[in-house]
């Protein structure tokens, strides 16, 4: 293995830990917000929406990367929504024949991925300017880290709401002799602002302390 | 009558009970962006209001006249994200031409219009809703622009009152601006019933 091939490896590793931690789109960019809030009721259909994500973003990604050279600059951002409603059409189409249910539950939201600010940024921001795999491999990072964010704030409003995740009963219904009585507003708007303002602060305060 | 009770009610609904930042959760990103000074978050409330209720009736008219006549639905995504960015493009050129000072303090915002969830948002639900009448789809429009306008507005108001209170450390910034909005979503939700 040559030199110049360990600091190709170095680079990639970089950029796929970026869209984990350091760069999180949610957490640290603040990017894609609406998604982040209104899926987030429950696991699945967070899970869901977080890998209709990673299929855009990883296939945008090609597109706008391997045409970067011929993009003009004032007509960058209207090819790249093009790009991108393209793909969320078929992500779109391929729920609506497989996962019926889920596409009932995510409903406009799955469409809503073309104005998702992540995608977008990321085209802008990476794919426009690196070569194809590292754009690719900043697509998964990002990716697999808002999916991941996705079902941290999920898991947390789900198993508040009603005491399950992934709906798997884990405390035991006050209805049904145990203890836990559902506390219903996680699952509605207020619980997803409230939820996500203190895991923000939450993160601000441990990332803050290790510095 | 009877229709104009339906449009009172449908704008009401928009506007208050079904808002689409508290109940929604759409517009977000410029609602967390803009809502630090009041007088911007109106000039930005009203630029959404106009696009949201060009981008609105053209987007219905489109997917009446045009796409369900040729059964060309499948490319409905692509036609609204490109009426919109139209319509983003009309209202820039115009703040730069008779609103300079207004252009410069938006800056990237305007552009970003264009990803504003609450305009592609609600081109996709007055399709979900079936709304077949194109009076109400534009009262419908009209009215999510004003529903906007309204909480980015009420949001300034607390953040400018915001910047003065003692918040610790950590939930300074975004957090403490979700939580509050949180506690707003939750004021709404009172409404929530009312009508539909």
């Amino acid at each position: 293995m040559t030199k110049n091939n360990i600091a190709n490896a170095e680079l990639y590793k970089e950029t796929l830990l970026a869209g984990l931690w350091r760069e999180n789109p949610v957490f640290r960019l603040l990017l894609g917000m609406c998604p982040t809030l209104a899926v987030t009721a429950a696991v699945k259909p967070a899970l869901t929406m977080g890998l209709c994500v990673i299929f855009v973003l990883v296939c945008s990604n090609i597109v706008v990367s391997l045409m970067r050279n011929l993009l003009k600059p004032h007509l960058r951002i209207l090819i790249f929504t093009l790009t991108i409603s393209t793909f969320v059409t078929i992500a779109d189409l391929f729920l609506k024949a497989f996962q019926p249910r889920m596409s009932e539950i995510l409903g406009p939201y799955v469409p809503l991925i073309i104005v998702n600010c992540i995608i977008i940024c990321r085209a802008e921001a990476c794919a426009s300017k690196n070569t194809l795999i590292v754009s690719i491999i900043d697509a998964l990072g990002m990716g697999a880290g808002f999916t991941l964010t996705l079902c941290v704030l999920a898991g947390v409003r789900e198993l508040l709401s009603t005491g399950a995740i992934f709906e798997i009963q884990i405390f035991a219904l006050a209805k049904t002799g145990g203890w836990f009585e559902p506390w219903l507003a996680m699952s509605m708007p207020v619980g997803a602002f409230i939820t996500l303002g203190l895991l923000l602060g939450l993160v601000n305060a441990a990332t803050s302390k290790k510095a | 009558m009877d229709t104009l009770n339906i449009l009172i009610m449908g704008f009401i609904s928009i506007v208050i009970v079904n808002n689409l930042v508290f109940t929604k959760f759409l517009g977000i990103c410029p609602y967390l962006g803009v809502s630090g000074r009041i007088d911007m978050a109106f000039g930005m409330g009203m630029a959404v209001t106009f696009v949201v209720t060009l981008s609105g009736t053209l987007t219905w008219l489109i997917d009446h006249l045009i796409l369900m006549g040729t059964a060309l639905e499948v490319t409905r995504y692509v036609c609204f994200i490109l009426v919109i960015a139209g319509a983003v493009q009309l209202v820039e050129m115009y703040v730069r031409k008779f609103f300079p000072g207004l252009y410069e303090s938006f800056g990237i915002f305007l552009p970003l219009i264009t990803t504003n969830c609450a305009i592609l948002g609600l081109c996709l639900f007055i399709n979900l809703w079936e709304i077949d009448n194109l009076l109400e789809a534009v009262v419908l429009s009209f009215g999510a622009g004003i529903g906007f306008t309204m909480a980015i507005c009420i949001m300034a108001g607390i953040r400018e009152n915001l910047n003065l209170a003692d918040v610790p450390a950590c939930l300074k910034g975004a957090p403490i601006t979700l939580i509050t909005a949180g506690i707003l979503a939750l004021a709404f939700m009172g409404f929530a019933g009312m009508i539909r």
